[in-house]
């Protein structure tokens, strides 16, 4: 234990995801030890982005604005939206350049034991969106776990009626893979998913 | 399949040991509390990635380190393979095979066996977890992509019991219900194929046991076993002696997997109303038994000491013969943990007898003329944690 104010900014850093005991240490330690207008700056920062950033109004990603940078570009095709659970998958699908439609971040999955319902999901406001008949296809790109497939389950039956096009994204072997080593829930997705060779 | 060499580093009592090991029978002999079952613990770790005593792998962990290893060299054939795996008191747990880095959930591919323990009486006296424990290990250890499903379908169970109970401490809400739905087509999916599997092996398993019943009992007492399917039972309480028949497979009619799925879908529409008053899920495989008779009685509660003891040692020996089987790397590696100590003279021979054409058995004894002669070849001597192997100082 130290004393006073390093515990306490030691105790505030383990706080984060991904840091424990000991990085919150050594990060302490860093900071300790930096010239001080690094610490203005990266307090300024903290406290900048808590003030500017918010969640767009449309599709819930985060943005500077009331809405994002992506459902403000015309140049976007408007009638495809892919649902993601965090804003983060959002960054990973952009990195592919494959999809040029729109977004809709739920704010995570149905998950009873974390206490979230479809209620505490952006669900609602995604009908909303739907209910304008420009969407033609809706694709769900939930996480491949338990809980990500429940939620689109949930939201496939709730898509069903609007006669949507609703697709998911396909699971199966990793791309530059050995076929060797992957592991068999995987390989076994992979054979259900197979497709016909075109001619 | 052979253990060539067993090493250990801060396991249990062990601070460092290293044991070699011969084909055929390999005996450790000590007195109480000198660390014989530890050995063999540590080699039953690799199989199943568990203790047989311990639900933690905590106690695994020599007090005061940080890290266990356990590190073997095992034959497949003729085929030299070095698992290693290291139990952190703090960090996941790691695996090594041949020096490079695999997951540990891929360890029991290259290592199995099958361990006798005096616990095992309780297959057949415990409670419904203690046989569903077993048959579920040998399920994984024939099929590894099982494993996985178990673990999903704890998961959705844990999911859909909270949400259960939060339906019943919030008063049932329309909404919560079209959740529940999903959380039951999961339950549904996942739940069957593990109903479906284990029943096949239970059909798989019968004949074996007969055999090795006959072997070791040296007596027909006509041992039959029956899938309880808490699916097919219309009441649904805790008590598992409570409506004992109506709810049995027998064995000889192989369930079929789309009747499991509907059958399945009918019970949980027939529990609903109890599912939301209690907030549990009342029916599937976690509340599933297997049991097992002996001219037409069920075992447990009518069988003897003996009989039970019997039906115990013919389960283990009937799930050896179907690993090795089914191996494609050789013999499952026997390991008797003290169970001679509780056996009578005829059926300490008769044991010995029906494990002894395995590549391997390991054998820990507090007293070495309970053990079988045919069975003494290679003895190791355990005392205060260290090893006195006679074969290696020669």
């Amino acid at each position: 234990m130290y004393e006073g104010i390093i515990q306490e900014l030691i105790d505030e850093l383990g706080r984060l995801p991904g840091i424990g005991p000991k990085s919150a240490q050594r990060i302490a330690f860093h900071i300790l030890q930096t010239e001080t207008f690094d610490v203005t700056r990266l307090a300024e920062v903290l406290i900048e982005v808590r003030d500017k950033v918010h969640f767009c109004s449309v599709c819930g990603n985060v943005s500077e604005q009331d809405t994002c940078s992506i459902c403000r570009d015309p140049r976007r095709s408007q009638n495809v939206i892919c649902v993601v659970e965090e804003a983060k998958d959002v960054v990973a699908i952009e990195r592919t350049r494959e999809f040029r439609g729109l977004y809709h971040v739920l704010g995570g999955a149905i998950s009873p034991i974390d206490g979230i319902g479809p209620d505490n999901l952006r669900i609602r406001e995604l009908m909303q969106r739907l209910a304008d008949a420009s969407i033609e296809e809706v694709i769900i790109a939930t996480d491949p776990n338990l809980e990500g497939e429940a939620t689109a389950t949930y939201l496939s039956r709730l898509l069903t009626v609007l006669e949507i096009r609703v697709t998911r994204l396909a699971s199966g072997l990793p791309v530059g893979g050995d076929l060797e080593y992957a592991d068999e829930v995987t390989l076994g997705r992979a054979f259900e998913g197979r497709r016909l060779v075109e001619k | 399949m052979l253990v060539r060499h067993l090493s250990l580093t801060d396991f249990r009592n062990y601070s460092a040991a290293e044991v070699a090991l011969q084909p055929g029978a390999n005996l450790f002999v000590g007195s109480n509390g000198q660390g014989k079952t530890n050995l063999v613990e540590a080699l039953g770790y690799l199989s199943t990635l568990g203790s047989h005593r311990v639900s933690s792998d905590q106690a695994l962990i020599r007090s005061t380190t940080q890290a266990a290893i356990i590190r073997a060299r095992l034959e497949h054939q003729g085929r030299e393979v070095l698992v290693e795996v290291q139990i952190n008191k703090s960090e996941a747990n790691r695996a090594q095979v041949n020096r490079s880095m695999v997951k540990i959930r891929e360890i029991p591919r290259f290592f199995s066996s099958v361990l006798f323990a005096p616990e095992d009486l309780a297959l057949v006296r415990g409670d419904p977890s203690v046989r569903r424990k077993f048959l579920d290990q040998l399920l994984v250890a024939r099929t590894p992509r099982l494993a996985g499903v178990a673990s999903d379908y704890d998961r959705v169970l844990r999911q859909r019991n909270t949400l259960l109970k939060s339906a019943r401490n919030s008063g049932v809400k329309a909404n919560q219900l079209s959740t529940l739905e999903i959380w039951d087509d999961r339950l549904v999916a996942l739940g069957s194929e593990i109903i479906a599997e284990r029943d096949a092996l239970v059909a798989r398993l019968r004949p074996h046991v007969e055999a090795a019943y006959l072997a070791v009992a040296g007596a027909d007492h006509s041992p039959r076993l029956m899938s309880r399917l808490s699916i097919l039972s219309s009441n649904s309480t805790d008590d598992d002696t409570a409506d004992a028949d109506e709810a049995l497979v027998a064995t000889d009619s192989p369930v079929i997997r789309a009747d499991i799925e509907s059958d399945f879908r009918a019970a949980l529409v027939r529990l609903r109303r109890q599912e939301l008053d209690r907030g549990i899920t009342l029916c599937g495989p976690h509340r599933d038994d297997v049991v097992f008779q002996l001219n037409g009685l069920p075992a447990k509660g009518y069988a003897s000491h003996g009989e039970s003891w019997s039906f115990a040692l013919a389960l283990k020996i009937a799930s050896a013969d179907l690993l090795r089987v089914d191996s494609t790397s050789g013999d499952p590696v026997v390991i008797l943990d003290d169970v001679f100590a509780e056996l009578d003279q005829a059926r300490r021979t008769r044991l010995a007898a029906a494990v002894a054409d395995y590549e391997q058995v390991l054998i820990t004894a507090a007293v070495f003329d309970d053990v079988p002669p045919a069975l003494a070849a290679h003895t190791v001597h355990i005392s205060a944690g260290t090893i006195v192997d006679p074969a290696a100082d020669a």
